[in-house]
């Protein structure tokens, strides 16, 4: 056994294979520790191509991080109050007889002029007032409208504060300065961008994937038990046994197995149709060709001599299948059932593809995901790569990986093909 | 230059210096029928074509006496050996264990025949299950004969005492696999085997034919000794005509699925009626004569 398992692992296509799908597989058990996410969470409005965002509510009301620019808003006032503006603030200053020494309308004076008409102006004074040159109704009213300008953009200025409810601010940002985006309340990282619906792809990429690794275990695991029971009694016992199990699998070999499953599935409903349901399905559509096999791997086995030493020994039929047969055919068993797991994601991301998948409001699968990029139109109208072409690279990497341990695998059990 | 006839002679007489195995002027009529048949027939149908395997033989063998079937490849002998294990079903014919009609219809019936007729096979690379160590296979044969309750000491004695009758030390092949012993160790632990069992009939399938020409005398000097200590039946089943002749009390020749003579290994061989068997003592090569290659056949 172990030196089995040395063989095996010294064969470099199954140590690449096996590299890979544990790779696959590492990341679907780990990825759900550090992003908490549910992956069936909206977060934005359809396709957001990769990268990072922030939520805008989130960085001006949640409590945790709020980003104050103190000169950001005299920077942008400076930039949005035209001279002639100023010069009203100017003629007005003067008019009511404040101190304007030293104020012109320059950009290098204009925080001294504004400050001075922070200071000065009163409404309720420049309502009852009528000074020179602003005696008409129409000039106190541009008054008015200029100093609301001028004000209500103080209100949404930030500030680095600690805390929900704590108003002290600690710190203060340049304008020039870069925040970083870990710092800025609500940020997310979207490395693969967003689906239709707005929910993180990658997110739901990992959680699809170990849904379809799920399907297809235990898809296989049906198709491989199924087909190795089928096989053993049919190629032990042989006979009638033999001739009845052998034409049911003839049916089912006649029968085109995907339109056999395209009904099976329609005929369910969505509703009722889950993870288990799916994975079953396929398993017990796809075993014909484990057993064909198994069958003829226990026939070439059943009359080599140790199964007659066996028999002459009088141990049952049970013990004779399971400690002189199974054994022998046991390495094909193990190659028969890595390629049913790969069969069996594969079925299922077609089904899902066609719409036939398991209940699309549950779980993601990666046929689902397909399936959704294909409905909204992700690589025609909106041109959205990341929502289709991630899902498609990782079903070829687990065929491709389930493939490669496989070739690997017959490589070590067949001598023949060694090099 | 000689006739056949006289070299006959002259090996008849010389015959009487070699030591046998068995006592070779015995008459085994005498004793108690061990397994005899009446018309065995098999026939194997594949597609559209019929082979008659076995066709139609009447045999009776005797207790403790030593059979040897003889014949070339082809000529039905491992058929015939499948349907007296009971490992296959006659078409037609019966077959008589013990003077009774043999029942094998069910498995417990079946279970029972097998504790009176057990065999050694043609390849000792293929009759162990690699995947069992070789105290396995000798706890099984402990087991079949009631052992199971016995204290392991027991048990262990019992292993150490067949494994010494054939020169094997069992405290060496403990926790070892069967493939990691030699071809001849392997057949020799299948008679340690038949040792434990002691059936009434031992069934041996070209026993030696895969073994090396030393071992080959030392496999067939145990199955003697066996034989000569329990008094089985040893039905040796053979090609080679040179060793039948050497070791047993009595030869059938078989051909095309029917025995076509059979006798004392004395008669059969020196003074051969049937065609077939004339060709088959012609086959086997000599050592200080030239080897007449006249007579060999082609196919």
């Amino acid at each position: 056994m172990k030196h089995t398992l040395k063989n095996v692992f010294h064969s470099p296509r199954f140590l690449v294979g096996f590299i890979i799908f544990m790779t696959i597989l590492l990341t679907v058990l780990i990825y759900p520790y550090f992003v908490q996410r549910d992956p069936l969470q909206g977060l934005g409005k359809g396709f957001l191509s990769p990268g990072t965002y922030v939520s805008v509510y989130d960085t001006n009301n949640a409590g945790t991080y709020r980003v104050e620019l103190p000169e950001a808003n005299d920077n942008r006032l400076e930039a949005s109050v035209p001279v002639k503006d100023r010069q009203t603030m100017l003629d007005y200053l003067t008019a009511m007889g404040a101190d304007v020494s030293g104020l012109d309308t320059s950009n290098e004076n204009f925080h001294a002029l504004l400050e001075a008409w922070n200071a000065n102006y009163d409404e309720a004074d420049a309502k009852k007032n009528k000074y020179d040159g602003f005696a008409t109704q129409a000039k106190r009213n541009e008054l008015r409208r200029l100093n609301n300008r001028l004000t209500s953009d103080v209100t949404a200025a930030m500030s680095v504060t600690k805390g929900e409810g704590e108003a002290a601010t600690v710190a203060s940002v340049a304008t020039s300065d870069y925040v970083k985006v870990s710092e800025v309340a609500n940020s997310i990282s979207l490395p693969l961008g967003t689906d239709n619906f707005g929910r993180d792809t990658l997110t739901e990429l990992v959680k699809a994937t170990g849904i379809s690794l799920l399907v297809g275990l235990i898809a296989g695991s049906i198709a491989t038990l199924l087909g190795l029971l089928v096989g053993l009694l049919a190629g032990y016992v042989g006979g009638i046994v033999d001739d009845i199990l052998m034409f049911i699998a003839n049916i089912f070999t006649v029968i085109p197995g995907f339109v056999l499953l395209i009904l099976i599935y329609s005929a369910l409903g969505a509703e009722s149709r889950g993870i288990t349901t799916c994975a079953v399905i396929i398993g017990i559509t796809s075993w014909v060709w484990t057993a064909r096999s198994v069958r003829s791997q226990v026939i070439s086995l059943r009359n080599r001599d140790h199964v007659n030493l066996s028999k002459l020994s009088g141990h049952s039929l049970f013990r004779i299948v399971t400690t002189d047969i199974l054994p022998y055919i046991m390495s094909y068993v193990v190659m028969a059932f890595i390629l049913q797991v790969s069969s069996g994601i594969l079925a299922e991301a077609q089904l899902s593809m066609l719409g036939l998948g398991p209940n699309p409001n549950e779980l993601p699968t990666l046929g689902l995901m397909m399936n959704w990029a294909k409905l909204f139109g992700a690589y025609t109208s909106s041109n959205a790569w990341w929502a289709y072409f991630p899902v498609i690279l990782v079903i070829a990497l687990i065929s491709f990986s389930l493939n490669l341990m496989n070739t690997g695998l017959d490589q070590v059990f067949n001598p023949t093909l060694r090099d | 230059m000689k006739t056949n006839e006289e070299k006959n002679v002259q090996l008849e007489d010389k015959r009487e210096s070699v030591t046998f195995g068995s006592d070779r002027n015995k008459d085994f009529s005498k004793e108690p029928m061990c397994l005899s048949g009446r018309g065995v027939t098999r026939v194997f149908h594949t597609g559209k074509t019929t082979t008659v395997a076995v066709d139609h033989v009447d045999f009776d063998f005797h207790k403790g006496e030593l059979i040897s079937i003889v014949g070339e490849s082809g000529s039905g002998k491992t058929t015939l050996s499948k349907m007296l294990l009971g490992l296959l079903e006659p078409t037609e014919g019966e077959i008589f264990f013990k003077d009774k009609p043999r029942d094998i219809s069910s498995g417990a019936k079946k279970k029972e025949y097998w504790q009176g007729i057990q065999a050694i096979f043609q390849d000792p690379f293929s009759s162990y299950n690699v995947f069992h160590k070789i105290d396995s296979v000798l706890l099984d044969c402990i087991n079949m004969r009631g052992g199971k309750n016995l204290p392991k000491e027991k048990k262990y004695e019992m292993m150490a005492e067949a494994c010494s009758f054939v020169n094997l030390k069992f405290a060496e092949l403990t926790n070892k696999y069967p493939f990691e012993l030699s071809g001849g160790q392997m057949q020799r632990l299948m008679i340690a085997r038949i040792f434990l069992l002691k059936p009434d009939i031992l069934l041996a399938d070209e026993p030696t034919s895969m073994i090396d020409a030393c071992s080959r005398a030392t496999i067939l000097d145990m199955l003697l000794n066996l034989r000569n200590e329990t008094g089985m039946t040893v039905i040796f089943i053979t090609h080679d005509i040179g060793l039948a002749y050497y070791i047993s009390d009595s030869v059938y020749i078989m051909e095309h699925g029917k025995f076509v003579e059979s006798g004392k290994p004395d008669e059969v061989m020196l003074h051969p009626k049937a065609a077939y068997t004339k060709r088959l003592i012609s086959d086997v090569p000599k050592i200080h004569e030239p080897w007449d290659l006249s007579t060999v056949e082609f196919h």
